[in-house]
């Protein structure tokens, strides 16, 4: 019988919807056009614009400081809760330990974006790039958790014990042995929440304040006074760096934990 | 400092289970001690608990005659071999022998001096650069025995180390061990449930069953003088008759009628179901009446096709040939005799050769001194489950427990 071909149609139909209008973006960036429907010459007029906007440049240092510091915040508390949900797990108090932080990944965002503001405004804490950071966090932290969780279930902590059987005190072990060994797997975990806070719009939007737009929500503003050739610039800049971030992150996880066996 | 290490009544339990019972051990300096017995015994806990991975529930442990009972790991002048090897995957070969210096902070060109020596001494000075997930098996178990000798221990403790290890390798780690052990001249303390290594290693023996020690000696006491029958069957192969002590022998069938009235005390009548009387020596002055088991290593019996002449304390059965198992430097017969199966080790020599060799269905008489035999209390139904028959038993053989009431229930394991 000959292999049905419905499945390598659907496969590519698939495809297309998703990735067409992604590809149609990238190339219209690189159209000296101002109007996406007819193609003039090849240019990199737009991206040059762009680093004429102040604004942008603004929105863009604003991204990167709230990204980094909640990745690194989220690194050193995601990591940490993983080690307490691997250490003592099946305890009960681990176990609502575990939905706490599972919850943001499923949690609608708009509602955590909400809820946010509320405690911000409640508490009277000025909004601004640090409300941003706080509330990045909360979200970045879980998945560094469970990246860096999925790393210490084969984990042979019989390591450990060899470590303390040298003579390592807890300091030293943490520090020769589970940290450079669980290295790629925080990595990973960061790398994805460093993608997540770049792009992170509906939560941004609801803690942002006066000077702290980030670029998504300056793509956002830009489409309604209408700039569709420098969004489209930006938008393939900040898709390379998620891209980017992403494939090594999957590299990172992919390896191996090299235990000793 | 002979009475170098020192465990004094230590026990564990989790839970319900006891997995260390009330053991006091001693072990001598320099000495190669092993702890024997099948798996869940206790020897790995023990072992944790000198390590200092484990509190005792009760009990102290002595090391120089220091109390270290409730030192943490890393303040014990002992190192482990892990049965998995736990080499740090992220060091090179190099790295991870230098590892406890590097923690105890000792100068650069020492530890560059001590992990060279090290080096030399497993033959892995050509791959110091590798990584573990690099080099073999065999190799990484040197590297982790390197790793902990480098630290100059007091005492090397030995989980099951060649357990991962094929069986020319496991061969090949052995003598290397034993060359380690008598360089270095560092005391081990070694874990298997393997006899074989125990008995070819280990100065002394502790064979242990459920959380408690068995029997304690070299390994030649505990071959050739069993004090239990769990002992005697979980250490090399034997046979095993189920009897009643009868009267003691008179000592006259011995001095041929000096003292025809006096009783010779040291050896005594066995009375076994549908069996000839067997003739025992008894120097537990075990009561007649008890129920016991009589052990007969196989290599202890004679079989032949002429019936022996009868000497004093001399038994000699009579049986039939069931199987023949030709094991290259000696062979091993399966005789029948009413309900029992007996084996029979016999070594090969050129005279033996010669001769026509007994085949199958062979009616044959087998016979052994009196003094070669073991009364020893019968073993419980528990004991049964723990011994673990030898590889080359299990399958088409059938176990050399024998006895009819027992041959089923060892097979059934
Ligand atoms: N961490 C533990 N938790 C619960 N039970 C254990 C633990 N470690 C060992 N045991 C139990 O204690 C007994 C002895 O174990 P172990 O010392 O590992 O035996 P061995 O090394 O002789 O095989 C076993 O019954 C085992 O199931
Ligand atoms: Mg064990």
């Amino acid at each position: 019988m000959k292999p049905s071909r419905v499945p390598m149609i659907v496969t590519w139909a698939v495809i297309l919807f998703f990735y067409l209008p992604i590809v149609i973006l990238v190339a219209n960036s690189f159209n000296s056009s101002r109007f996406g429907g007819s193609w003039e010459s090849t240019s990199l007029k737009w991206y040059i614009r762009l680093m004429q906007e102040d604004d942008i440049w603004h929105a863009l240092q604003n991204t990167l400081f709230i990204a980094l510091s909640a990745t690194l915040v989220s690194m050193v508390l995601g990591t940490s809760a993983a080690f307490a949900l691997h250490r003592f797990a099946g305890s009960r108090l681990q176990k609502l330990h575990y939905s706490i932080i599972y919850t943001p990944l499923v949690l609608p965002e708009i509602l955590m974006g909400l809820s946010m503001l509320l405690f911000f405004v409640a508490l009277k804490v000025q909004l601004g790039l640090v409300t941003i950071a706080i509330a990045h966090v909360t979200f970045c932290l879980s998945y560094v958790a469970m990246t860096v969780l999925a790393r210490l279930q084969d984990f042979d902590f019989a390591i450990v014990e060899a470590a303390q059987d040298l003579g390592a005190g807890w300091w030293t072990t943490v520090w020769r042995v589970l940290l450079p060994m669980l290295a790629p797997g925080i990595l990973a975990g960061g790398l994805l929440a460093f993608t997540l806070s770049i792009d992170d719009f509906v939560i941004s939007f609801f803690v942002a304040g006066p000077g702290s737009t980030t670029l998504p929500i300056k793509i956002y503003s830009m489409i309604k006074y209408g700039a569709p050739p420098l969004i489209n610039a930006l938008s393939t800049i900040l898709l390379v760096i998620t891209f980017t971030c992403v494939i090594v992150s999957q590299y990172l996880t992919q390896q191996e934990p090299k235990a000793a066996k | 400092m002979s009475e170098f290490l020192e465990f004094q009544d230590v026990s564990k339990h989790y839970g319900d289970v006891k997995a260390v019972d009330h053991v006091s051990l001693t072990v001598k300096q320099g000495e190669f001690f092993s702890l024997l017995g099948p798996s869940g015994c206790g020897k790995t806990t023990l072992l944790r608990i000198l390590a200092g991975f484990e509190q005792p529930d009760t009990g102290r442990v002595l090391l120089g005659g220091e109390d270290v009972t409730d030192l943490p790991p890393y303040e014990r002048k002992v190192n482990t071999i892990f049965q998995s090897y736990a080499l740090f995957p992220h060091l090179s070969v190099w790295d991870n022998i230098a590892f406890g210096l590097k923690v105890a902070k000792r100068p650069k060109k020492e530890i560059k001096e001590e992990v060279a020596k090290m080096l030399t001494l497993i033959q892995m000075e050509d791959q110091a650069w590798k990584k573990p997930d690099q080099i073999s098996g065999g190799q990484k178990q040197r590297v982790a025995i390197a790793r902990a000798l480098v630290n100059k221990p007091r005492v090397l403790l030995l989980d099951e180390p060649l357990a991962a290890l094929d069986l020319k390798l496991r061969q090949r780690m052995l003598i290397e061990l034993d060359l380690i052990h008598d360089e270095v001249g560092i005391t081990f303390l070694y874990v298997t449930h393997d006899q074989g290594e125990a008995m070819s290693l280990s100065d002394r023996i502790a064979v242990m069953k459920l959380g408690k020690i068995e029997q304690l000696g070299t390994p030649e006491e505990i071959y050739e003088a069993p004090r239990s029958s769990f002992v005697a069957a979980f250490i090399g192969d034997t046979n095993f008759f189920d009897g009643t002590v009868a009267e003691p022998l008179e000592k006259d069938s011995v001095l041929n009628g000096f003292l025809a009235a006096a009783v010779d005390k040291d050896y005594s009548r066995l009375k076994i179901e549908d069996f000839p009387d067997l003739e025992c020596f008894n120097d537990k002055q075990i009561k007649e009446g008890e129920r016991v088991f009589l052990s007969i290593r196989p290599e202890k019996m004679r079989i032949s096709r002429e019936r022996p002449a009868t000497t004093p304390h001399l038994n000699i059965i009579a049986g039939t040939v069931e199987d023949v198992i030709y094991l290259g430097s000696q062979t091993k017969y399966w005789v029948r005799t009413g309900d029992y199966r007996i084996s029979i080790i016999r070594q090969h020599s050129r005279f033996l050769l010669d001769e026509k060799p007994i085949r199958w269905h062979e009616e044959v008489w087998i016979s052994w001194h009196a003094d070669d035999g073991f009364m020893l209390e019968k073993y419980s139904a528990q004991d049964e489950n723990l011994i673990q028959l030898p590889p080359e038993e299990v399958g088409e053989n059938p176990p050399s427990l024998n006895g009819a009431d027992l041959a089923g229930s060892a097979t059934a394991q």
